[in-house]
């Protein structure tokens, strides 16, 4: 928008110097017209990309849930109007409490671990010692990967039969444990997988939020007598709390939503170990041999809700912090 | 002005991250050709065969279908799993194939949804078509499509193992003498018995054997009968007989570990008769035992022909010719051993079994299979199957009780 102004309007008077003053004003207005009209040439293709990715899709997915959708009603669009009954069957359904006591595990449990690693390992790469930059990227990997080959290796590796972790238990005198099968494991299972896969995430943002702390200030506190405890706890940590939050706020919300990784590795099983409220909205709307459009759209407008709540959150500490 | 800018911003970013979950997949690209009916034009044939291309024994047959109509034939092939929803889409779109290949059990969901037409209206002739395998695509006494050949389960055995441990293959007869002979095996030191109890279609259709082998009804799940064919799988899954991984295991990788040589059984499909060639042992198969002796029935897999509903009927002409070439007789044979199916007619089963002794078997249980949409269920089918396979899975995992697993599958089926 500042591009599209160019101060042009304050040329204007000059080039119009010779002329009366009533033809400078019209002229002024003309050009102030044009500008305006570039300024919206410039927005429309933002708006037009808004409109047709962001707002018909949420427009399209709200209508779903708050109409009573049949596969014959799907095909002939003439769904009636039921307002609430989708969300009230989902809140009703006895899958709705465990998928989102699932869901806020599986969300807070990885990214808990994710910056708590993701922070020692870029303080750890920030001392700049040899082969850093080597093993920062190799650390990379897990983020470079297609999410069905890492999720489908951490699958294997979890195999209560064959997998090479309860291989390595066995050496250990340890009885194989059902990683996957079981109710009791498999939720951690994904929230292990989930958590190495979200960890580079962490530490290239948080690496880069390191960069920025100037470096008189560890100085200053080393001639102080600051341990490197203190140095962390009173200079890295604070200046870093800009970085933190928006590092959180993201992980939150792609974690919120993850749904390839528990899909590929249990299917939100054994039963409904695993579910979160992700995999229960492809579930309700396509897991089965008859869809159910409207309660999996209702349990996705669910989880934007969420999100647009931490979201807002965040807004709110952010304007805290900054006053 | 500049907070509550920054505001909508953050709010819009928060949404949009989470709006690639929520946009149901768009329209596919689909083409059902402008040019009306008569000769010429191009006519959309959809199936759900991704591994075999235009070069392939199917492909070169479904465009010389075409040909023969008079019309070319765009061939588009889809995952399985994904078919039944592409063709929700394109129907509500208003773009659905002239000709589509759908798996049997999603037949009576596009029924449901009004999009195919039945048999009798567009005149084909389904006479000669085994009563129980076009079931499946029967609904209210009219046929919804033409089945192109049919698959089902049955018992794969490892000869080796099985000796090795002492047991004689024929003396497995009923639920007790497999139990048996699991327990020989084991404690010869090898594995008994592998199946797939994945939380998907899959796990329902591997189950079904037991549960009608039982004598259940699917709309009583939680009977007595449904709860024994459960125990039975609980009961193995426990003592071992059967590995844990099961329930992850799809029928492909369920296959993947009886090929390794080291499980006695393995509950699979026709479809596998090739990989069993290849597995590099002496097998053999038997059909599924029922609880008390004799077959159990089993589930019928394998594809319909439909025809979607047009807008324009000039169309449905050429669309019947090409469902007749698919399957006539001729043409039933080639394709069903390419796709390792048994063919939905006797005369061309009896060719089948000739060419391949080794197929008698299948033709027995296919014979004895029934529809998983068969018996006024429809659909139905899918809110029960659902509550039965999410049952199997909390009964194995050892979270419920077979008792309590399918009281609760009972009343989530009833609510629909």
């Amino acid at each position: 928008m500042t591009i599209a102004r160019v101060d042009r309007p304050r040329r204007a008077p000059s080039a119009a110097a010779g002329a009366g003053g009533a033809d400078a004003s019209s002229l002024r207005r003309r050009h102030r017209r044009r500008s305006r009209l570039t300024a919206l040439a410039f927005v429309t293709p933002l708006l037009a990309y808004l409109a047709a990715f962001y707002v018909y899709p949420l427009y399209r997915n709200l209508d779903l849930s708050l109409r009573d959708y049949t596969v014959r009603s799907f095909v002939a669009g003439d769904a009636p109007f039921s307002g609430w009954h989708n969300f009230r069957t989902v809140l009703d359904d006895p899958t709705f409490g465990p998928a989102m006591r699932h869901t806020m595990v599986f969300t807070f449990v990885s990214i808990a671990f994710q910056y708590a690693i993701g922070l020692a390992l870029a303080v750890f790469f920030n001392r700049h010692f040899r082969l850093a930059p080597t093993l920062r990227a190799l650390f990379l990997i897990p983020w470079l990967l297609p999410l069905i080959v890492s999720a489908s290796s951490w699958s294997w590796m979890f195999n209560s039969e064959s997998g090479v972790v309860n291989y390595f238990l066995h050496f250990l005198g340890v009885s194989p444990v059902g990683w996957l099968t079981s109710p009791d494991w498999a939720l951690t299972s994904v929230i292990v997988a989930n958590i190495w896969i979200g960890i580079p995430f962490n530490l290239v943002i948080l690496y880069s939020g390191l960069q920025n702390i100037p470096a008189e200030l560890y100085e200053a506190a080393a001639l102080d007598g600051a341990s490197a405890w203190q140095q962390f706890r009173r200079i890295t940590f604070p200046l870093l709390r800009p970085v933190s939050a928006i590092t959180l706020l993201l992980g939150l919300v792609y974690t919120l939503k993850v749904f390839d990784l528990i899909w590929i590795m249990t299917k939100g099983g054994p039963g409904d170990a695993s579910s979160t409220l992700a995999t229960w909205s492809y579930q309700l709307g396509f897991g089965t041999l008859l869809p159910k459009f409207g309660p999996g759209a209702a349990v996705g407008n669910i989880l934007i809700l969420i999100a647009l709540v931490f979201g807002l959150l965040y807004i709110r500490v952010q304007r805290r912090q900054e006053a | 002005m500049i907070p509550t800018r920054r505001t909508l911003l953050a709010a819009l970013a928060a949404v949009g991250t989470l709006a690639s979950l929520t946009a149901c997949g768009g329209g596919s690209s689909s083409s059902s050709g402008s040019s009306s009916g008569g000769s010429g034009g191009t006519y959309a044939f959809w199936d759900p065969y991704p591994q075999f291309n235009a070069s392939s024994a199917w492909g070169k047959l479904v465009t010389s279908c075409g040909t023969k109509a008079g019309v070319k034939l765009k061939r588009t092939a889809y995952d399985t799993t994904d078919l039944g929803n592409k063709a929700l889409l394109a129907a509500q779109q208003g773009n659905a194939p002239d000709v589509m290949l759908v798996d049997n059990p999603v037949v009576s969901t596009l029924v449901e949804a009004g999009i195919l037409n039945k048999t009798s209206d567009l005149g084909l002739d389904t006479k000669s078509i085994q009563k129980n395998i076009i079931g499946a695509g029967t609904l209210d006494g009219a046929s919804y499509g033409v089945p192109i050949g049919a698959n089902t389960l049955a018992l794969y055995y490892n000869k080796k193992v099985l000796s090795a441990a002492g047991v004689d293959p024929a003396s497995v007869k009923d639920w007790n003498s497999l139990t048996a002979a699991l327990k020989k095996v084991k404690g010869a030191g090898k594995k008994g018995i592998t199946f797939s109890a994945i939380n998907t279609e899959e796990g329902s259709f591997q189950f079904l054997p037991w549960f009608w082998g039982a004598g259940g009804d699917l709309t009583k799940l939680d009977s007595a009968k449904g709860v024994a064919a459960l125990s039975l799988w609980k009961q193995w899954v426990e003592a071992g007989y059967a590995p844990k991984d099961v329930l992850q295991n799809t029928q492909t990788t369920s296959w993947q570990e009886f090929a390794t040589g080291e499980y006695a059984f393995g509950e699979n499909g026709t479809w596998q008769l090739g990989n069993a060639e290849k597995a590099g042992f002496d097998y053999g198969i038997i059909n599924i035992p029922a609880q008390n002796g004799g077959s159990a029935p089993v589930p019928t897999g394998g594809e319909f022909v439909t025809v979607p509903v047009q807008k324009d009927t000039g169309r449905y002409d050429v669309s019947k010719k090409i469902v007749t070439c698919l399957t006539s007789d001729a043409n039933l044979l080639p394709t069903d051993t390419t796709l390792q199916y048994i063919a939905p007619t006797a005369a061309v089963q009896a060719t089948q079994v000739k060419q391949n002794p080794k197929l008698k078997p299948w033709v027995d249980a296919v014979a004895a299979a029934r529809g998983r949409t068969s018996g006024g269920l429809g659909t139905k089918y899918p809110t029960i199957s659902q509550p039965m396979w999410t049952a199997v899975q909390a009964a194995l995992s050892g979270g419920k009780s077979p008792q309590d697993a399918l009281a609760t599958a009972q009343q989530s089926a009833q609510k629909g």
